[in-house]
């Protein structure tokens, strides 16, 4: 027994340890990995957007297995962080089954909902701001073929595939999707390579503006665009600044501003659902310095009007995941 | 005689192979400007100086038992079984099938069930790249990786198009019924008076683990076919002059191969998420390659290399999660390790058997 026993203490010690920091906020990043350019990075960004405002600090933690979807929000909550940001719906059954262990530590989910008291719902409206870069992609495209590459093929993604069509299609009836999704399996999120070879399959069946959905691997897709001299449209970050003049713009997914949000709440973040569409801000489209030259006042005019329209409620754009079907395409 | 004691070929290589390759891993540590010596210790820490550590550990472990298992069974016939990760697929979709269409009523019965779907849908898989191998000379090596593509695409498409609840977005199967859930470690542990932290994944299936390690030594070593299989590995023309068919043994080896491989679902799809993910092998499949290598096959030293795997694992997360070393860094450390123990075996084996050879020269 003296083995176990020592063991047990060097468990207390750790525990001890731990408990003894701040309640500081806890970023727990899912598998696609910190510096995607794309989801993970923009959550990443508002926390570090808050850390620079408020000079103050937080923990993350990037997964690698399965199992340690439960095992590192419940070291984050050993490690006293609170509120924890927990991102992509994978991580839906993960707070099922633990958040309701720690009654007092504040949890907020993007991409998900769940049903607790101490969890915060965060989803967004990817299908409005897709609807919008699929008007961009229709108007600016001159063949009248556009792609659209998604990462893993599961339902949030033909939400964005969706959305982006039936944009397409309300600027130009006649207009061509061509849409195509990177694999099976999570190791869709991180392939560039692979998103580039379907990129270059879509330009070579005659798109012009090819759409990435799909985290990491969008980076490969946006660079085969580039190289083959057409356009692309970058996702959840701001994208245009990859390669300024092929880039057409970027569907925007305000990550960032959730996860700034939530940090600065602080242990008192109100739970619930928060709906992050259009009108709340939560998605939309980028124009900068990088594309300025490629929008024209025409299709400003265009896009504004379907803004209002999409807030107005006027203008209701499928959301493929309410019936798990499309109008406008056919995945 | 061997220019190698077997001791030394058992003990001695891995253990010289580990040294060296944490001795790599601490100077790409010190060359990112963190401290080797605390990177070891966090590891340590993390992994086995408390029950929480051990409690992933040994969850990890589990894994790699089976999957290093099922490599090795295949390595005896001379097989190379790379496609552990599609059978261990198709063994969760065993596991999941089998818990989610009928009521059990406690989880003993489940407990049964899940291992021979498991095994069943994991051999299955098997069975048809050793067919392939055995009738048509289909290299094994090319159809078992191929297979674990098809084995994630049907997942997928299961998982997407068939099992997902109805309104879920998450591509998986709705949770196993409570009566399924099986004992954890700390469960077990806790009935003889040993405490165990309860929130970490070690279940039951460590013990099936050990019992499958224990029969594949059985098996190999104390039945008429474990000698087949090993005669057959050694040469295949002497043993088809002994009479063994080698159509046989190719697919009786496979079929136990991806049966082991399959089982390793019993401890994450059942033991731990409780629900089919679409993520089910995880890579343990290909782990479970370097395990048998550095186990040389056998049934000890598997279980001995899974605990090390087992070890890195959780080590390695216990070491993102206090430092600033990033997960790719980690990957690096385990991938090093692979390197050593299973790749690059010889380099460390044939300097040490010159150096016994002189030594025994000089006595």
């Amino acid at each position: 027994m003296t083995l176990m026993q020592s063991l047990l203490g060097a468990a207390a010690t750790v525990a001890l340890t731990a408990g003894a920091a701040l309640a500081e906020p806890g970023l727990v990043i899912d598998m696609g990995g910190k510096f995607d350019k794309s989801f993970n990075e923009a959550a990443w960004r508002g926390a570090e957007r808050w850390k620079a405002e408020t000079g103050g600090s937080y923990r993350d933690i990037e997964m690698q297995q399965e199992a340690q979807r439960e095992q590192f929000v419940r070291r984050m909550v050993d490690a006293g962080s609170n509120p924890i940001v927990v991102l992509g719906f994978q991580n839906m059954a993960t707070l099922e089954k633990v958040a309701p262990d720690y009654p007092d530590t504040r949890f907020a989910l993007i991409d998900g909902v769940v049903d607790l008291p101490n969890v915060r719902s965060i989803i967004f409206a990817e299908h409005e701001g897709s609807y919008l870069v699929g008007l961009l992609a229709a108007m600016a495209s001159k063949s009248g073929t556009v792609g659209f590459v998604g990462g893993m093929d599961v339902p949030l993604i033909r939400k964005f595939g969706c959305g982006y069509a039936q944009g397409v299609l309300a600027a130009n009836p006649n207009a061509k999707i061509i849409a195509n999704f990177t694999g099976t399996t999570p190791a869709a999120w991180a392939d560039p390579v692979k998103g580039g070879e379907i990129a270059r399959s879509q330009i070579d069946q005659g798109a012009d503006v090819v759409y990435a959905a799909a985290g990491a691997t969008g980076i490969g897709v946006l660079q085969a665009a580039a190289d083959a001299g057409v356009y692309s449209i970058g996702v959840d970050s701001n994208q245009n600044h990859l390669h300024p003049g092929s880039v057409l713009t970027s569907m925007l997914k305000r990550v960032d501003n959730a996860t700034y949000e939530v940090f600065k709440a602080g242990p008192a973040v109100e739970t619930g659902i928060v709906v992050m569409d259009l009108a709340a801000g939560g998605v939309g489209w980028a124009l900068d310095e990088n594309n300025a030259a490629l929008i024209t006042d025409a299709m400003k005019a265009k896009v504004a009007e379907a803004e209002a329209a999409i807030i107005a409620g006027t203008l209701k754009v499928h959301d493929y995941m309410s019936d798990d079907s499309c109008p406008a395409i056919t995945f | 005689m061997e220019a190698l004691p077997k001791w030394a070929d058992a003990v001695l290589v891995p253990l010289i192979s580990i040294v060296i390759a944490f001795a790599i891993s601490a100077l790409v540590i010190l060359a990112i400007g963190e401290n080797p010596l605390e990177a070891m210790r966090l590891m340590v820490e993390g992994a086995i100086a408390s029950t929480y550590g051990w409690g992933y550990t040994l969850f990890y472990a589990t894994n790699f038992i089976f999957t290093g298992l099922a490599v090795a069974v295949a390595f005896h016939a001379g097989l190379f079984n790379i496609g552990g990760e599609g059978q261990a697929t198709l063994g969760g979709l065993g596991v999941a099938l089998v818990l989610l269409n009928v009521a059990w009523p406690h989880w003993t019965v489940a407990l049964a069930a899940a291992v021979l779907g498991a095994m069943a849908f994991g051999a299955l898989w098997a069975l048809v790249p050793a067919w392939l191998q055995a009738k048509r000379g289909s290299h094994i090596v090319i159809t078992t990786i191929m297979f674990n593509f098809i084995a994630a695409a049907l997942l997928n498409y299961l998982l997407v198009n068939v099992l997902k609840p109805a309104g879920q977005m998450d591509p998986a199967t709705a949770r196993f019924a409570a009566a399924t859930v099986v004992p954890k470690l700390a469960h077990i542990l806790g009935a003889v008076g040993i405490p165990f932290n309860p929130r970490t994944p070690a279940n039951i299936a460590l013990v099936l683990a050990l019992v499958a390690a224990f029969l594949v030594w059985i098996l190999l070593w104390h039945t008429r076919l474990g000698y087949q299989v090993r005669a057959f590995g050694k040469s295949e023309p002497a043993a088809r002059y002994a009479g063994i068919s080698p159509v046989r043994i190719t697919l009786w080896a496979m079929l136990i191969s991806g049966g082991l491989a399959g089982l390793m679902t019993v401890n994450t799809v059942m033991g731990e998420a409780q629900r089919l993910v679409m993520n089910v092998s995880e890579g343990a499949g290909f782990i479970g390659i370097a395990v048998a290598l550095m186990g040389r096959s056998h049934p000890v030293g598997v279980v001995l290399a899974a605990l090390l795997f087992g070890f890195l694992y959780q080590g390695g997360a216990e070491l993102e999660f206090w430092t600033s070393i990033t997960r790719e860094l980690i990957v690096v450390i385990q991938a090093l390790v692979i390197l050593f123990t299973g790749a690059l075996d010889e380099m460390v084996r044939a300097p040490l058997a010159r150096l016994f050879v002189a030594i025994r020269g000089r006595r």
